[in-house]
């Protein structure tokens, strides 16, 4: 019997997959988002509006849920390929089960693919799931202190989106302070309010999701594609 | 369950370790587990006995959680202080800008094995 000192994080094994998934992903032209935030904030509904704005991308969804199936349903009826992952009890989306959820998916044709984590602000933020980009959704009813509670997700999201922009009327939602808020954790975070509902500030976000992709497919070809992840 | 990840991810990390150095039995296994890490480490326990049945390496070993305290920075006047008494506001000088220096993370730090 030895000791053997490690001081591994445990998130190590998870780090590795999510390398390897990224540069598959890379290599595949493909630019996946993997997108968080609390439960009901409006994913399905964003990811909706942005099937139903953007007709002449192919998009693939991969819809993590503990349990049911009607997130895959709402996507499936747009028209656009949709899986459902069930984490059976599992409160995030790790590496391992987005490669086989990329996998399931056979998302041959399909360029930009989004994953629908579990919705919580906590957990999601601590495990890389082989994603380019992060992007987290902060929906103005749930309050413009988030960052203040759940600083980890806001450090490592690249976008932010926050919606339900129609509802601002309604709640004390201090944009500019939350913008403050924000930056102040995450000083290269990209920042789009945006209703689904009325469809105000979806164009900015829009054009910012296809400039990555565009990123992603010049990249493509590059020699040392595979090796590195193109900054964004 | 966020804890059950945690616990599947340790095994996964020790039995690539297991594999490089030719190792057959894991019997103890060294945590820490940070203040504010958003685990609880009794619910790790609880998986830990579970998950561990079902790999012939981990069976049967033991997991032994060290707690690390959580210490923020405060940027204003230089010091430190217990997060989890004063939070976000330094108790020294007042100032809120102030950083989380240690504490939120799990990590392994050994483990006894042949
Ligand atoms: N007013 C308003 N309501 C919205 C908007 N976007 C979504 N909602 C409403 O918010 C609720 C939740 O929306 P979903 O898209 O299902 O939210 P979700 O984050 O996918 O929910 P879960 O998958 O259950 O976590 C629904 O009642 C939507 O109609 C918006 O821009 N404005
Ligand atoms: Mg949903
Ligand atoms: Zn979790
Ligand atoms: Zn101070």
């Amino acid at each position: 019997m030895k000791t053997i000192k490690l001081n591994a994080s445990v998130t190590a094994s998870n780090d590795r997959d999510a390398d390897a998934l990224r540069a598959r992903l890379n290599r595949d032209g493909k630019l996946l988002v993997n997108v968080m935030s609390s439960a009901g904030s409006g994913k399905t509904t964003l990811l909706s509006a942005i099937i139903r704005d953007l007709p002449q991308i192919r998009f693939g969804v991969m819809e993590a849920d503990i349990e049911s199936d009607v997130d895959a349903q709402r996507i499936d009826a747009l028209g656009a390929k949709a899986i459902q992952v069930h984490t059976s009890g599992m409160c995030h989306m790790d590496a391992g089960m987005t490669t086989a959820a990329y996998d399931a998916l056979e998302a041959d044709d399909a360029e930009l693919l989004f994953l629908e984590n579990v919705g919580n602000l906590i957990c999601p933020a601590e495990y890389d799931t082989g994603a380019q980009v992060n992007l987290m959704i902060l929906s103005v009813p749930e309050g413009d202190d988030k960052p203040l509670k759940y600083p980890l997700m806001f450090q490592k999201s690249d976008v932010l989106v926050i919606s339900k922009t129609d509802a601002l009327p309604y709640f004390s939602f201090d944009l500019s302070k939350c913008s403050q808020r924000v930056l102040h954790l995450n000083p290269k975070i990209r920042i789009f309010p945006v209703s689904a509902k009325t469809g105000d500030g979806m164009q900015a976000l829009e054009a910012w999701l296809i400039e990555q992709l565009n990123r992603i497919r010049t990249n493509q070809n590059h020699p040392l594609n595979g090796w590195f992840a193109p900054a964004l | 369950m966020h804890e059950l990840g945690i616990v599947f991810h340790i095994i996964k990390t020790i039995e690539d370790v297991a594999a490089e150095q030719n190792l057959t039995r894991v019997s103890k296994v060294v945590l820490e587990v940070g203040e504010v890490s958003a685990v609880i480490p009794e619910y790790l326990q609880d998986c830990w006995q579970w998950a561990c049945r079902r790999s012939p390496l981990m069976n049967g070993s033991v997991l032994q959680n060290e707690i690390i305290p959580a210490v923020t920075y405060c940027e204003s006047c230089g010091k430190t202080y217990e997060t989890v008494k004063h939070a976000k506001v330094c108790p020294h000088c007042g100032s809120e800008q102030t950083y989380l220096l240690e504490g939120n993370g799990v990590q392994i730090r050994e483990i006894e094995a042949e």
